[in-house]
C-alpha cells in the first residue's frame, strides 16, 4: 500500500498540536485540543482508505479509472457526527463550569483534599479507632480532648 | 445462524428513547414505556441465551450489504449471557430509580431527559455486547458514553459539573484512541469484521500485530479502568445519584472487560500478552484495594474496589486457558449483579441517614435493620465468603492461575487472596462505623474530625504552615509541588473554601435525630428492587452449578473460535 506523505505529516502536526491543548487546565482550551486531535484522526483514517480514485458512485456505467475506498469515508463522517455532539456538550460543561465558578479549569478533587487533610492532620486513625481501639500513633501537642477509650469509659 | 431477534436488544430500546421523549410531559406513561422495553429485553435475551446454546452464535447482517462490508450483530453464549445480566440489572436500577423519582423532583433537573437517556445507555451497552465488528463497538461505546455523559452531569450541580469534566475528557481521549485504532486496523487489515480480522491478521507480520493489539488493549483499558489508567473512576463516580452510579459500576467498566475479552480471544489468540496482562490485573488488584481501605466514604470505597475487582477479571483474560476464561465470565457476572446491588444500597442509605460518609453515621443497623440485611449480603458476597457466588468466581479463577503454574501466576494467586481478605476487611469496617456504632460516638468523632480540618485549613490559609507539626508539614509540601515557597496556590485556597463551606451546612445523623429529621422513609419501590438484585446475587450462588457448565461452553467457544467465525462467514472469508 502506497501512503500519501502529506496527509500523514498533517494528521500528526494536527495530534501533536492537539495532544498539547489537551495538556492545559482550562476546558475550552482542551476541547481545542480534542478537536484539533480529532481532525488529525480523520485525515489518518483517508491514509487508512489507500490510494486515492474516482468517487465511489456506481451508476450502469463501467468505472474508468479505481474507485477510491468508500468505507474509510463513511466511518469519517460517522466519526464527524459524533465530534460534532461531544463538542456542543462540552462546550455546555464549560459554560456551567463557569457559571459555577467563575472559571472552567479541571478542579481537584474535594474529598481527596478532605482525605489529605485528615492524613496531615493525622486524624484519620480517630474515625477507625471506633472500630479498632487502636490510639493514633505519636505524641500529638494538639490533643486536648481525651482519646476515644476514655470517652467511651465516661459515658 | 441467523436471527431476527438478535438486533431487537438495541432497536427496542432506542426507538422507546425516541418515544419517551415524545412523551416527556407524560411521566407516567413515559415510565410504562421504560419498564415494559426493559422487560421486552430480559425477555429477547433469555431467548437468545437459549438459541445460542442449543444452536451455535446467532448472527444477523444488518441493512442487507454484502458480507464483511455491512455491519453484523452476533450473539454467542457469551454475549447472550453479557445481555441477559445487563438487562436483568438495568431492569432493577430503573425501578429504583422511579421508586426514588428522581425523574420528578431531583434538584430542578430536566425532567423528561432522564428516561430517554437512560433507554440509550441500555441500547449502547446491548450494541457493544452484539457488535460484530471494531467500528460498530466504537460507536456503541459512544452511545453509552454519551447517555453517561448526561446522567453524570445531571442536574449541573457544582460537584457532578466537576467529576463530569474528568469523566467525559477521560473518555474522549479513549475514544480517539480508538479511532486511531481502528484507523491503523483498517490500514493493516482493509476489513474490521472481527471474523474477518480472526483470519487475516494471524498473516500479519509480528510486530505489526503487537502495536494493533497493543492500540486496541490501551483503548480498552482506560473504559474498564485497569491499574494505571484507572484514577479518573473513583473521582467521578460517586458524585452521581445512587441509581447512575450503580449502572455505570455495574456495566460500564465490564462492557470494557468484555472488549478486552472478546478481542483477546477472538483476535489475538497466539500472543495474549501473558505477562504484561498479569502485572496489570497485579497491580490492579492490590492499588485499588489500598485505595478502598483509606477512604471515608462509602460510595468511594465501593468504587475503589470495583476498581480492585477488574483485576480478578484481567487475571483469567490474561491465563488465556479454559478455567481462566470460564471464571472470568462466570466472575463478570457475579460483580455486575454485586456491585450494582452495593450501590443501590448505599443510595438507601443515603436517603435515611443523610449522608454516606463514615465520618457522619452510625447505628444503622438498629434504625434500619433490613438496610442492614441488605447490606451484609452482598457485602460479604464481594468479599468472597464461602457460600456466595464471590467465593465460587474466585476459586475458579484461582484455579485457572493455579493450571498455568507459572511463579508469576502464583504471586497472582497470593495477590487475589490478599485483595479478597483485603475487600473483607473494608466492607467490615464500613459494617462497623456505619451500622455498628451507635449515632453519638459518630457524632464526636466527626466533630473532632472537623474541628481539625478547619484548623489546619486556617493555617494554610495564613500561610503559615511552618507552624504545623514537622511531620504534616513535610507531608504537606509534598502534595502540592506547584506551591514554591509556602505560597498556597489558588486551587489550595479553593479546596479549603470547599471543605469550610461543606463543614457549616452538613449535619450528621446524630444531629437529624437530635432534631427529628430523620425520617425520611424508605419506599418500597426502593427497597424493592434492590433486595430482588441481592435475591438475585444470592440466586447465582444456586445455579452456580448449571451456570459454570454454561461459562465453561461459552469458554470453549471463545478459545475455539471456530463456531463465531463460521456463524458470521459461513462461506469462509472472501
Amino acid at each position: 500500500m502506497s501512503v500519501n506523505l502529506a496527509l500523514v505529516l498533517i494528521a500528526a502536526g494536527l495530534m501533536g498540536c492537539g495532544t498539547y491543548l489537551i495538556l492545559e487546565r482550562s476546558l475550552s482550551r482542551v476541547l481545542v485540543g480534542l478537536v484539533v486531535m480529532g481532525n488529525g484522526v480523520s485525515l489518518s483514517f483517508l491514509v487508512a482508505g489507500g490510494r486515492n480514485g474516482a468517487a465511489p458512485v456506481l451508476d450502469e456505467t463501467a468505472p474508468t479509472e479505481p474507485l477510491a475506498d468508500p468505507l474509510p469515508q463513511a466511518m469519517v463522517l460517522t466519526a464527524i457526527v459524533i465530534m460534532l455532539a461531544t463538542t456542543a456538550f462540552v462546550l455546555a460543561m464549560a459554560y456551567r463550569s463557569w457559571q459555577l465558578n467563575g472559571h472552567d479549569d479541571v478542579q481537584d478533587d474535594v474529598e481527596d483534599a478532605t482525605i489529605r487533610r485528615l492524613a496531615d492532620a493525622d486524624v484519620t486513625s480517630e474515625a477507625y479507632s471506633a472500630v479498632t481501639d487502636t490510639e493514633p500513633e505519636g505524641d500529638d501537642p494538639r490533643q486536648g480532648a481525651p482519646a476515644p477509650d476514655d470517652r467511651r469509659a465516661e459515658r | 445462524m441467523t436471527s431476527a431477534l438478535v438486533p431487537l436488544p438495541v432497536a427496542l430500546p432506542l426507538l422507546g428513547a425516541g418515544l419517551s421523549l415524545v412523551l416527556g410531559q407524560h411521566p407516567r406513561i413515559q415510565r410504562w414505556v421504560s419498564i415494559t422495553v426493559l422487560l421486552a429485553i430480559v425477555g429477547v435475551a433469555g431467548v437468545l441465551l437459549v438459541q445460542a446454546d442449543r444452536s451455535g452464535p446467532q448472527v444477523q447482517w444488518v441493512g442487507g450489504w454484502p458480507e464483511t462490508l455491512g455491519i453484523v450483530l452476533v450473539a454467542d453464549r457469551l454475549a447472550a449471557l453479557m445481555l441477559l445480566i445487563s438487562a436483568l440489572v438495568t431492569l432493577a436500577v430503573l425501578l429504583y430509580s422511579i421508586g426514588q423519582g428522581m425523574t420528578e423532583d431531583d434538584e430542578g433537573a430536566p425532567l423528561s431527559v432522564y428516561h430517554p437517556t437512560f433507554l440509550v445507555l441500555v441500547a449502547g451497552v446491548a450494541n457493544a455486547f452484539l457488535a460484530g465488528d471494531l467500528f460498530n463497538l466504537f460507536v456503541s461505546f459512544e452511545m453509552l458514553l454519551f447517555a453517561s455523559y448526561v446522567l453524570l452531569t445531571l442536574g449541573g450541580t457544582a460537584a457532578r459539573v466537576r467529576a463530569g469534566t474528568i469523566y467525559v475528557l477521560v473518555n474522549l481521549l479513549s475514544s480517539m484512541l480508538f479511532l486511531i485504532s481502528i484507523a491503523v486496523v483498517y490500514a493493516a487489515t482493509g476489513t474490521l469484521t472481527l471474523a474477518h480480522l480472526a483470519d487475516r491478521i494471524a498473516d500479519l507480520p509480528d510486530h505489526v500485530s503487537l502495536m494493533l493489539q497493543l492500540l486496541l488493549l490501551t483503548t480498552f483499558c482506560i473504559k474498564a479502568a485497569v491499574f494505571p489508567l484507572s484514577f479518573w473512576l473513583p473521582d467521578s463516580y460517586p458524585t452521581a445519584p445512587a441509581p447512575v452510579t450503580a449502572v455505570f459500576a455495574g456495566l460500564l467498566t465490564k462492557v470494557g472487560v468484555y472488549a478486552i475479552l472478546r478481542m483477546q480471544t477472538l483476535l489475538f489468540p497466539e500472543s495474549p500478552l501473558t505477562g504484561l496482562l498479569l502485572w496489570a490485573a497485579l497491580l490492579t488488584l492490590l492499588v485499588g484495594i489500598l485505595g478502598a481501605i483509606a477512604q471515608s466514604d462509602i460510595k468511594r470505597m465501593l468504587s475503589f474496589t470495583l476498581v480492585s475487582h477488574i483485576g480478578y477479571l484481567v487475571l483469567g483474560i490474561a491465563l488465556a486457558n479454559r478455567a481462566g476464561v470460564s471464571g472470568t465470565i462466570f466472575y463478570i457476572v457475579h460483580h455486575i449483579t454485586v456491585q450494582t446491588a452495593l450501590f443501590l444500597v448505599v443510595g438507601l442509605v443515603e436517603r435515611r441517614a443523610g449522608s454516606t460518609s463514615l465520618l457522619r453515621i452510625g447505628g444503622l443497623a438498629r434504625l434500619a435493620p433490613l438496610l442492614g440485611v441488605l447490606f451484609f449480603i452482598p457485602a460479604m458476597n464481594l468479599a468472597g465468603i464461602p457460600p456466595f457466588s464471590g467465593f465460587i468466581g474466585k476459586v475458579g479463577l484461582l484455579q485457572g492461575a493455579q493450571q498455568q503454574g507459572t511463579w508469576l501466576a502464583w504471586v497472582l494467586v497470593a495477590g487475589g487472596v490478599v485483595t479478597s481478605l483485603l475487600t473483607l476487611y473494608a466492607v467490615a469496617k464500613t459494617w462497623a462505623v456505619a451500622f455498628w456504632r451507635t449515632p453519638e460516638q459518630a457524632h464526636e468523632a466527626w466533630q473532632e474530625a472537623g474541628s481539625v480540618v478547619a484548623e489546619a485549613a486556617e493555617q494554610e490559609q495564613g500561610g503559615g504552615r511552618g507552624r504545623r507539626r514537622a511531620r504534616g508539614a513535610g507531608a504537606a509540601r509534598s502534595h502540592h509541588p506547584d506551591s514554591p515557597g509556602g505560597l498556597v496556590s489558588s486551587t489550595d485556597l479553593e479546596e479549603v473554601r470547599a471543605l469550610r463551606d461543606e463543614d457549616t451546612p452538613v449535619r450528621d445523623l446524630h444531629q437529624l435525630i437530635e432534631a427529628g429529621e430523620d425520617t425520611r422513609t424508605m419506599p418500597i419501590s426502593m427497597v424493592g428492587p434492590t433486595a430482588g438484585l441481592v435475591a438475585l446475587s444470592v440466586a447465582l450462588t444456586v445455579v452456580a452449578g448449571p451456570l459454570f457448565a454454561y461459562t465453561d461452553r461459552a469458554a470453549d467457544d471463545l478459545l475455539d473460535r471456530t463456531a463465531y467465525v463460521q456463524a458470521v462467514l459461513p462461506e469462509g472469508a472472501p
